[in-house]
């Protein structure tokens, strides 16, 4: 594994970042935790299964079905050994990280939350880790708490553990902020949780795609990521679980390919993960995941969260410098690759708006994370976010994008 | 496009018109856009006509959505509801001078979607 990644060459593998956004102005994309770009490797695999592939999977006799299914199920063994998850079984491809969660809230939630039951979420989560929580813990009479940020933007840790008193039954908590870039340390957090009997359940969505994660060590039992925010296409992700968690779970959905047995008075389930998988699923798109997984582990993860590491800390000390100027959360030797920021007396809208006029593609608004936001007493942010892709030049443009719209508004 | 931030929207955000609260006013409404967190709150003060005789604005939000509402606090003065009732987008953008996407005329629109809520006389009470 390198420790630096080839920039120049890589860059060359992402067609998009050779588009002008106007005449004689390149594209400077800085919205990766938003959705990342994807390499030609990804676009042609997804092409190539259309051109040549194009099959219903499972159940099919013919070459092409057989071929369609040899590439799901590929791709599904080596997003297995990405996460180095014990089996490919543990690997339910579902829309997104969000479904994910849904699937978990629904699923293990309606079967085991009860009525006073303490379900715990942190003030730093995205909507989806959110929402679903609120919503199973209304239909159940559950108490949802609140694991607090402190002004570094890092998780209240003595608040949790006061909170572990309770007697939770699941910790659902994001790995890496998609606002702060905070990284959560899950693994101490599902030691704790562990020892007073809480499952943990991790939002990877911003983690998977940039740290090296290891599911044998990372202490959670559920983990939900997208293809879309790690080089891959957008209408699929994967809920990692433990295999006898998801083994007793009920079934999601109903319908075709999680079933094993149907007369017209019952069901028998499907195995596992195919129980969780009913309908036609996006097949093209995990054959584009599959490739997503291969240009990553070529890449390196190590060298991908490395590259990360110093691009943040260069952003962070070059944005540190514009007059007024604020960025939230931890320090960079804390945070992913993500840098939320205002600039005062201008709205992130503005920002943003004349950003783009010179190609600068960042992030205005609260991104699916209003409560945080709120807590910081702040309406909205703009947002930098890198990849594997991006360099330090295109951080100059932005902080020179921004000594502009401060010429403009002063 | 750099012609969104047009002098005259840059002179109505750094001052904006008529920007404050009106206590006691005839007609008082607050909206917001939940996309970007601005808010905006309108007071309209009538004549003895049940003409916009004095009207203000209040809110944080973006250079549109101030620019738009401070140049609509202006705009509205002398006239009746009913006239209110018939301002369109298009007189907002004709009043910005800009075009704009799906995502900013949200912003652009937000104080007419208020003085109008307004006009037709829902309250706070009734949202």
């Amino acid at each position: 594994m390198t420790d630096s990644l080839d920039l120049s060459n890589l860059r060359a593998d992402f067609p998009v970042l050779a588009r002008e956004i106007k005449p004689g102005v390149p594209l400077v994309y800085l919205d990766s935790t938003a959705t990342s770009q994807k390499p030609a490797a990804v676009i042609e695999a997804m092409n190539n299964y259309y051109r040549l592939s194009n099959a219903n999977i499972h159940r099919g006799v013919h070459t092409l079905a057989e071929e369609a299914t040899a590439l799901y199920e590929g791709a599904r063994e080596r997003i297995a050994k990405f996460i180095n998850a014990k089996s490919a079984q543990e690997i339910v491809y579902t829309r997104n990280t969000t479904e994910s969660i849904n699937l978990v809230a629904y699923s293990w939630g309606r079967a085991n939350i009860k009525a006073g039951d303490v379900i715990v979420i942190t003030e730093m989560e995205h909507h989806s880790n959110i929402v679903p929580w609120q919503m199973l813990a209304a239909e159940k009479n559950a108490r949802l708490v609140v694991i607090p940020v402190t002004d570094d933007g890092e998780l209240n840790l003595s608040r949790f553990e006061s909170i572990l008193e309770m007697g939770p039954k699941i910790v659902c908590l994001t790995h890496m902020s998609n606002v702060l870039g905070t990284i959560n340390p899950v693994a101490q957090i599902a030691e704790k949780a562990h020892a007073v009997r809480a499952l943990v359940l991790v939002d990877g969505a911003q983690s998977v795609p940039h740290l090296p994660v290891d599911t044998q060590s990372l202490g959670a039992d559920f983990l939900a990521f997208s293809a879309h925010k790690m080089c891959g296409p957008t209408g699929i992700g994967v809920l990692w679980g433990r295999k006898e968690l998801l083994e007793a779970m009920p079934p999601f959905l109903g319908g075709g390919d999680m079933i094993r047995r149907v007369t017209l008075t019952e069901f028998r389930v499907n195995d596992l993960p195919h129980k969780f998988e009913a309908g036609t699923p996006a097949i093209a798109e995990a054959v584009g995941f599959g490739a997503a997984i291969d240009y990553l582990v070529s890449a390196g993860m190590g060298a991908v969260s490395g590259h990360e590491r110093e691009i943040i800390a260069y952003a962070l000390d070059r944005l540190e410098e514009v007059p007024g100027v604020k960025v939230y959360g931890p320090r960079a030797e804390r945070k992913g690759g993500v840098a939320a920021f205002t600039l005062d007396g201008v709205h992130p809208h503005d920002i943003a708006q004349i950003l783009d006029t010179r190609g600068i593609a960042v992030r205005a608004g609260h991104h699916c994370a209003m409560p945080l936001h709120e807590r910081f007493g702040l309406p909205a942010t703009a947002r930098a976010s890198f990849y594997l892709y991006n360099t330090q030049a295109e951080v100059d443009r932005l902080v020179d994008g921004l000594y502009e719209v401060k010429k403009l508004f002063a | 496009m750099d012609d969104m931030y047009r002098e005259v929207i840059l002179d109505h955000y750094k001052h904006p018109r008529n920007y404050g609260k009106l206590e006691p006013a005839d007609i008082s409404y607050e909206d917001d856009n939940p996309l970007c967190g601005d808010r905006i709150r309108i007071d309209i003060r009538l004549d003895e006509n049940d003409r916009v005789k004095e009207a203000a604005f209040s809110g944080k939000g973006c250079a549109i959505s101030q620019a738009s509402a401070s140049m609509l606090t202006e705009e509205i003065l002398g006239k009746s509801l009913d006239e209110i009732k018939q301002i369109g987008k298009e007189q907002i953008l004709e009043l910005l001078g800009i075009e704009l996407g799906p995502t900013r005329l949200k912003c652009a629109l937000l104080s007419l979607k208020v003085l109008k809520a307004g006009a037709y006389g829902i309250t706070d009470a009734d949202n």
